[in-house]
Parts: C-alpha cells; structure tokens; sequence
C-alpha cells in the first residue's frame, strides 16, 4: 500500500493563532484513519488544512501531487470529499438537489452514482424532493455523507460525524463508512471526538496535542496505548 | 431506520407553521385572481384597466426580480438596479440609431446587459462584498449617481423617441381597445421570466448559483466557484433590469435618463410585498401593484395618476408593519 494522502510539516493559522505546529501524517490508501485529541489540538484544522479551506504552508501530496495553494473547489476536483462540522447540508435545497451538488464538479451523468448511494441509504430515494432543512439531525448527517460520496472521492474527510446524533445513529453511520471503505476501497479521514468507536473502525490512528502530532500508530497500537486509554477511552 | 418516523412527524409540524399562513396568502391569491376574472367578464373597461395594470406590473415584476436575485446572492439592495435597466434602454437606442432594427438591438442590448453586470460585480462589488453591507449599498448609489451622470454626458437630459416594437394597434375587444403594445409587454416579460426561472430551477448553473447564494461556504466546498456565480447573478439580473426597461419605454412614450427612477419604486414595493428572498413573490409582487395601480386609478377620480408614487410607497409601509416578511417569505424553520 501507497501513502494515499502525506502531510509533511504542514502549518496553518486563523490570523494571529497558530492552529497547526507543523503536522506530519500519512494516510494509506484504502485504510480508515483516525484523528483523535483534545479540543483545540487541531484536528478539524487538518481536515481543513487538506480541503484547503484554511491557509497552510508546508507540503500536502494527494495521490503523489503537491497541493500547493489549491482552494477548496480544486481539491475537491482531484477527488478529496469533505463532510465539514455542521455537515454543509443545504437546508434550503431538496435532498435531490443536494446530492446533484455533492457531484457539481463531475461531467456528463450522475446516474451510476445516485443509484450507487441509494443502495448505502435506500430511503433517500423516497425523499429526494424533501427540503433537506426538514430532514432530523440524523438524517442530515446521512445526507452529508450521501452527498460526499456523490463526488466519487478517493478520499472523504469526515468531520466529528457523531456530533449531536444518537448512539444507535452514530453506529449506523460508521458501519456506513466502513462499507464504503471495504466495497468502493474508499479512503476516510476521520475526526472524531468518541475515540472508542472512532478506533473501532479505524485502521489507524493519530492522536493531536496542540496542533501537531503526539501519536501514531495501528488502531490496535493505539487502544492498547497506556496513555490514550487515559485520556481519550477512559478506562 | 427508527428516528425516520419521529422526524417525518417533526417535520411535519415544522411545515405545518409556514403552512398556515402561506395557505391564508394561496386564498387571497385566488380570491384576487377570481375577482379579476369576474370583473373582466362583466366590464369591458375593467378588462383594459387589468390588462394595461398587468403589462406595466410585469415590468415592475422584472425589475423586481432582478433586485431579488441580487439580494439572495450578496443580501444588499442594488439602488442602481434602475439607473442600470436605464443605461442598457439607452444603449437598445444607440444600437437602433446604428441602424439595427428593433428585435436585433434587443437581444444585443440583452448580451450587453449581461457583460456589463458581471463586470460591475467583479470591478466594484467583489471588493467590497466582504468588508460590509454598507460599504456595498454605498458602492450601489454611487454607482447609481454615475451611471446618472454618464448617461446625461453622453445622450443628453432631452428626450428621446423610440419606435414602439408592437406597432400602434389594438385589439378589439368588444368595444374596448387594448394597445398591442400592453400584450406584448406582458408576453416579453413573462417569457423572460420564465426563462430566467428554468435556468435557475433545471441547471446545473442555477442549481449552483442558487447553492452560492444560501450557502457559500458549503458551495465552494463541493467545488461551485461562488465569485463567479456571484457575477452571473448580477450579469443575469442585469439582463432582467434591460428587459424591464426596453418594455417600460414605449409605455412611457420617451426615453429619458429618469424613465426607471419611478419604476424602481414600485419594484422595491413589489418585492418587498413578495418577500424580498422569494422570486415568485417578486413577480406575484409586480403583478398585484400594477393592476392595483391601474384599477385603484381609473376608478377613483380622486387618486389621479399623480399619486401613484404614494401609492407605492403606502404599499412598502403597510407590508413592512403586518407582515414584513412578504406575501412569500418564510421564516427561517430550521433544526441543528
């Protein structure tokens, strides 16, 4: 297996504050990768940083190829998906409408895509001309990642997905992820506060400590880590 | 899925408050266009007064939507939507002058509308889009005050005449006359906006524009390039003002630097009462102040023709105080 994704050094900052010390990770291809820490360690700036909805400095390769001082619509181009915090469900659009969009940079047809997440989330279909504001939380976060997938990444950044949902919800969407990962050889980033169920999934795992990493390694590695079980699994 | 249920009921009441009033404007709708129905077939002039209220409204309609479309995509008001529907009416008369006949002229006037509003976005608005909505409105009646100024330096505050594309004559309508000009305006416009509205409900450009509009952040994520997008919406509204303005001339019966300063009134009233987020509402807007206009003026002697402007603006003032958020504007129901 290839580095699908290499961060090396990369530094990113909201005006004055530094949110990224000089980050370096890899993400293999076809694995499901974790980024675990406390708040404010910099995660969803990573994701960002990647997306390039942040400005960073430092080198970002995806599949080989420098990103340079791409934006956001030109990453999204090279294949990388981003479900944000919030999801970034247009609430004032259809769910139809939503999943059009998630494929907005694709040519020609999107039909093998839409019926390809339809069998990830059949009832979508019967909604399609549903306000996707009027869908609950959960629904909303399935549609994100619908959408997401619509692109037909190589890549999908996923931003704190459990946040807000129920239990039952939160498994559902991760055994959702991991069957992309496993029938479409999908690769995931994944920010994600529960830490248990975030390695669970996970091939692999970073843990982040003010904004660079503290820790890598396998999911195994990590969950039998003394100090991530201290802090991040609780027992 | 076990929320699906409970979320479909939730979402069920969540319409349930935007539908109840929302059904009380569908009956009031109806009820007017019943009555119109009515009072066409019983009176023939009742008949002309509706359909010259409805040729002027569908002008209003226009230049209303044009406001609406640029105020979902930047949220500021562009006062110098008239003053531009104004110039591009000018430019249809310079391009007459030269000889083109009058259909060429207006579609090239159309094109011209449409480069001349992305380029003012991408020269004047984008740089200060960010700063404040204030810093753009100000850059909207400034912009209002020179595009004054270069119309009066160039063509000068006299009058001028242009031939009415639909001729002088009239339909008879038993015993009443209906100028060809007012069918033709209504049916200009009302193709216009219809197709203004296809472009926006079954394209991929609409689909994106309309995505840049609500949601940039989101939008430039899934890779619509929301500067541009931007830019086509003024280009497009542009095109909607050049449209409200080549149908409102002949009406007037001369071209002169002020022909859209009362028009842009009564489009601010119309989309004000449809919601000002809602381009239905901005048309349905349009329509209703046009022909209360035309009916209120030729039925009460006492409301001369004088007094259409306060008309209007009693209009704005009503609609701000009962329901300020239009005829077809909702609030905001929406769940984290």
């Amino acid at each position: 297996m290839t580095a699908l994704l290499e961060l090396e050094d990369v530094e990113a900052r909201y005006g004055p504050v530094h949110a990224l010390h000089g980050v370096s990770l890899g993400v293999e291809e076809g694995s499901i990768v974790a980024v675990l820490g406390p708040n404010g360690a910099g995660k969803t700036t990573t994701l960002r940083a990647v997306s390039g909805t942040v400005r960073r400095s430092g080198r970002i390769a995806f599949a080989g190829r420098p990103l340079g001082r791409l934006g956001p619509g030109a990453v999204a181009r090279l294949g990388v998906a981003h479900v944000p915090e919030g999801r970034g469900t247009f609430a004032e659009l259809t769910v139809w409408e939503n999943l059009r969009l998630g494929a907005y940079t694709r040519r020609g047809s999107i039909q093998p895509e839409l019926e390809r997440v339809f069998t990830y989330f059949p009832w979508l279909s019967e909604r399609r001309r549903q306000e996707a504001g009027t869908l609950s939380g959960g629904e909303q976060q399935m549609l994100a990642l619908a959408r997401a997938f619509m692109l037909r990444p190589r890549l999908l950044l996923l931003d704190e997905p459990s946040l807000g949902l129920a239990p039952v919800l939160v498994a559902e969407l991760f055994r959702i992820v991991q069957q992309m990962n496993e029938d479409d050889g999908l690769t995931v980033l994944v920010v994600e506060q529960n830490a248990q169920l975030a390695l669970q999934a996970a091939h692999a795992g970073f843990v982040l400590e003010a904004g660079r990493v503290a820790l890598a390694g396998t999911s195994e590695e990590l969950q039998a880590d003394d100090s991530v079980r201290r802090s991040y699994l609780g027992y | 899925m076990s929320s699906a249920e409970t979320s479909a009921i939730a979402g069920f009441r969540a319409r349930g408050i935007a539908l109840a009033p929302a059904g009380a404007v569908a009956v009031l709708l109806v009820g007017g266009a019943v009555f119109l129905l009515v009072g066409c077939l019983q009176s023939t002039t009742f008949a002309r007064l509706t359909v010259e209220g409805l040729a002027s409204g569908a002008v209003y309609s226009s230049l209303a939507l044009a406001l609406v479309l640029v105020y979902r995509a930047t949220h500021v008001i562009n006062f110098a939507q008239g003053e531009l529907a104004m110039l591009t009416t000018y430019v249809a008369y310079q391009l007459i002058q030269w000889g083109l006949s009058y259909w060429v002229a207006f579609f090239a006037t159309l094109a011209i509308a449409f480069v001349l509003g992305l380029v003012l976005q991408v020269a004047l608005i984008r740089p200060v889009l960010h700063r404040s909505v204030i810093a753009t409105v100000i850059v909207t009646v400034g912009l209002f005050i020179l595009i004054d100024g270069v119309v009066n330096w160039i063509w000068g505050a006299d009058l001028k005449f242009m031939p009415s594309p639909f001729g002088n004559g009239a339909f008879n309508l038993g015993g009443v006359a209906i100028l060809h000009l007012y069918v033709g305006m209504l049916a200009v416009v009302s193709a216009c906006v219809l197709l203004v509205w296809a472009l926006f409900r079954f394209t991929k450009l609409g689909l994106g524009m309309r995505a840049a509009a609500v949601r940039p952040a989101a939008a430039a994520l899934v890779g619509v390039r929301v500067d541009r997008m931007l830019a086509v919406g003024w280009g497009l509204a542009a095109v909607l003002g050049a449209v409200a303005g080549l149908m409102a001339e002949p009406s007037q019966l001369f071209l002169s630097p002020t022909l859209m300063q009362s028009i842009l009134v009564y489009a601010f009233a119309a989309a004000v009462l449809g919601g000002l987020e809602s381009p239905a509402g901005a048309v349905v807007g349009g329509l209703t102040i046009g022909v209360s206009i035309s009916l209120v003026i030729g039925y009460v002697p006492q409301i001369s023709s004088e007094l259409q402007l306060p008309f209007a603006f009693a209009v704005l003032l009503v609609v701000l105080l009962v329901k300020p958020s239009g005829l077809f504007g909702r609030r905001e129901v929406r769940r984290v």
